[in-house]
């Protein structure tokens, strides 16, 4: 691999890195956090993006679409949590597996009656629909570029949100001892129910921001809700630090990992998480 | 296109099915009862449409023979396979043992294809497969009760490769999920391209379904090959095809693969899928009067365009018809029924349809260019192939 290669790879790596975070911020903070085991976080993402392909194909542009997108995703996340899950937080994890492997069930149905079955592209934005080019052969599309660069900035305010400023401390404390919280008067309920719809919209908003260099597919959240997985575990439960880590990481190693031993190409992941959790049984980091 | 001989072996072999229906009436046939046909397709699901299409074409290959077969009524008992593999052997066995179905027709998915395969040689059933891949139901694992109208997955890689040694291209690229229809796809393509001169320096797979192409395109630039082969079909397919353009690599490296890249896809591929080269049996524009016919018939009775999969269903039809003739309607009679599908020369929309040593079909893979909407036929890259039947002891 020459060097040129080598670097295309890397940004290949980050990005892709980049847009898991995004989705697996959304899981830390509600498996982390909350310790609700949410199987249906993929299907957030799944929502997102067939959010976006209608929302899309109805209003002509995909930034109102996600505009739009994210209220509604809010919308759900505040309506589930208030319906379902606030029943679940003294409940123990095999009732939450129940239930959200039900929600599974239920959003992939809901899916097939709304839009159908079929595999759909979303059309990349105008203004993002051109490629850099890079090497005499390859050009690198605009809008993963952009893609990556939201990724980064939504990072750091979600960082900010959680060590900085109040409402982060409030989340904090009511992750280490909820009852106390609740006894020096803060309403907890309602400060989970705000970061379970910061969640569910975390991960629509991936969704949605994919959409047009995934396509939209039945099935969808079910391999990114995995991989999810896997990011909150090698980051350590709670983590947003742990999290971004945690994503860049497998997203180089999944890169990488195609291309140098194609053969593994499926596992390399899981070899990575194996090898850490051997290393640090917690995950890489702590809570923040 | 056509060569008059084989046109008149075709119009006799027709001649011979009117014949033998026209003649049957009054024999045995009348006192057989129905027929009953088992449709192991699926209904719902990714696969819904091509299953529909291959009913549809089955079921028109028995109107136009007067509604029935060898003179006798047919009793259809349908199931929804669901593509599921899992299903596949309970599904199978309820057509078998419950309906004792005298014919099992099935399906697209490969997966479940193995396993009715495996059911009907416990059962000794006759099944004629009108859609699913898998080289092994032709290979290793052939029997004389299994057929199959469509294709291997080894026959259009073969075409490309060979197509692509005759233009003199020297290095190839391959890409493809990396599961049984992919690899027999890539492999065709391999061996064809290699025996012409050319060399595929590398072979890329990747775990099915994931559509992150990025790093793979990125190798493929800096491999710099002739030419680039890749398998995908369905959402893989448009997605792989749309990321392929936004990398600037038609420019430089051509892609081409098999019919499945840009069949039924076109629409969401638009402008990155145009010029892009396929092989397959069947295309857009392909000139032939059995296929103006079969189209004309197949628009008029179902008011939507027939595919490739409608044209399979239909020749499966076809030559279930013409082992039933051989034998009077008298299914029992089974070692003649297969004698005569064996020897069967089809006249298929897609042209001339025998059948090989392993029951797979002979038959010309076409050259296909995307043009607007369409894959139009620009050439046959292999006329009659036949894939080895590898492993196979009949």
């Amino acid at each position: 691999m020459d060097v040129y290669s080598f670097f295309i790879q890397l940004l290949n790596g980050l990005q892709y890195g980049l847009l898991l975070f995004l989705v697996a911020s959304g899981l830390t903070l509600i498996f982390g956090i909350m310790g609700i085991i949410n199987l249906a976080h993929g299907s957030f993402y799944m929502i997102g993006a067939y959010m976006a392909f209608s929302l899309s194909t109805l209003t002509g542009s995909l930034f109102v679409a996600i505009i739009v997108g994210i209220v509604l995703s809010v919308v759900l996340g505040v309506a589930l949590e208030w319906a379902l899950f606030s029943h679940l937080y003294k409940r123990d994890h095999l009732e939450q597996v129940l239930l959200t492997y039900g929600l599974i069930l239920v959003f992939e149905e809901l899916r097939s009656l709304i839009v159908g079955n079929d595999v759909h592209g979303v059309a990349v934005p105008a203004i993002f629909n051109w490629s850099v080019p890079l090497t005499e052969t390859l050009s690198y599309p605009v809008y993963r570029l952009f893609m990556s660069a939201v990724c980064v900035v939504l990072a750091v305010l979600l960082y900010l949100l959680m060590a900085k400023t109040r409402i982060g401390m409030m989340i904090r404390a009511g992750s280490s001892n909820r009852e106390m919280v609740q006894s020096l008067g803060l309403n907890i309920n309602l400060v989970y129910r705000l970061v379970f719809a910061l969640g569910v919209a975390l991960a629509a908003f991936a969704g949605m921001l994919a959409a047009p260099v995934s396509s939209v597919y039945p099935g969808m959240g079910t391999g990114v809700l995995i991989i999810c997985f896997v990011v909150v575990v090698i980051g350590g439960i709670g983590s947003i630090w742990g999290a971004l880590v945690a994503s860049l990481l497998i997203g180089l190693a999944d890169t990488f990992g195609k291309v140098l031993i194609p053969q593994a190409a499926g596992v390399t992941v899981y070899v990575l998480m194996a090898a850490i959790l051997l290393w640090r049984p917690e995950g890489l980091f702590r809570r923040i | 296109m056509r060569k008059s001989g084989s046109m008149l072996r075709r119009l006799g072999a027709v001649a011979a099915m009117v014949a033998a229906g026209v003649l049957l009436p009054g024999g045995s046939a009348l006192a057989q009862g129905k027929l009953k046909v088992g449709l192991m397709l699926p209904y719902t699901g990714t696969y819904a449409a091509l299953g529909n299409a291959i009913t549809n074409g089955f079921k028109l290959a028995v109107a136009e023979n007067g509604g029935k077969v060898a003179g006798r009524d047919i009793d259809y008992f349908t199931v929804d396979d669901e593509s599921d593999p899992a299903k596949a052997p309970e599904n199978a066995n309820k057509l078998i043992k419950r309906d004792q179905v005298d014919v099992l027709v099935g399906t697209v998915h490969s997966g479940v294809a193995l396993a009715m395969a495996k059911v009907a040689r416990d059962n000794n059933t006759l099944l004629i497969i009108p859609n699913a891949g898998a080289d092994d139901i032709t290979g290793p694992l052939c029997a004389a009760n299994i057929f199959r109208t469509s294709f291997s997955n080894s026959q259009p890689g073969i075409a490309m490769g060979k197509v692509m040694a005759e233009q003199k291209k020297k290095t190839a690229v391959t890409l493809t999920w990396d599961y049984a229809a992919g690899k027999e796809s890539v492999g065709g393509f391999k061996e064809a391209f290699e025996a012409g001169g050319g060399k595929v320096v590398k072979e890329l797979f990747l775990p099915f379904p994931q559509v992150e192409f990025q790093s793979y395109l990125t190798e493929i630039a800096a491999l710099k090959p002739d030419v680039v082969y890749v398998f995908f079909a369905g959402g893989g397919a448009v997605k792989f095809v749309k990321d392929y353009a936004a990398a600037g690599l038609p420019k430089t490296i051509p892609l081409v693969g098999p019919g499945f890249l840009t069949d039924g896809t076109l629409e969401a591929q638009g402008e990155a899928a145009q010029g892009l080269l396929t092989t397959l049996h069947y295309g857009d524009g392909l000139k032939n009067p059995k296929n103006d016919a079969f189209r004309a018939a197949y628009t008029k009775a179902y008011k939507i365009e027939p595919d490739v999969y409608a044209v399979q269903g239909y020749d499966a039809a076809q030559l279930l018809i013409v082992g039933m003739n051989a034998v009077k309607g008298d299914v029992s009679k089974r070692a003649e029924m297969v004698k005569a599908m064996e020897g069967a020369k089809l006249d298929s929309p897609r042209g001339s349809l025998a059948l090989s040593k392993g029951h797979n079909p002979i038959h010309d893979i076409y050259l296909r260019k995307v043009e607007g909407k369409e894959n139009k036929v620009v050439g046959v890259a292999v006329k009659n192939l036949t894939d080895p039947p590898r492993g196979c002891k009949l």
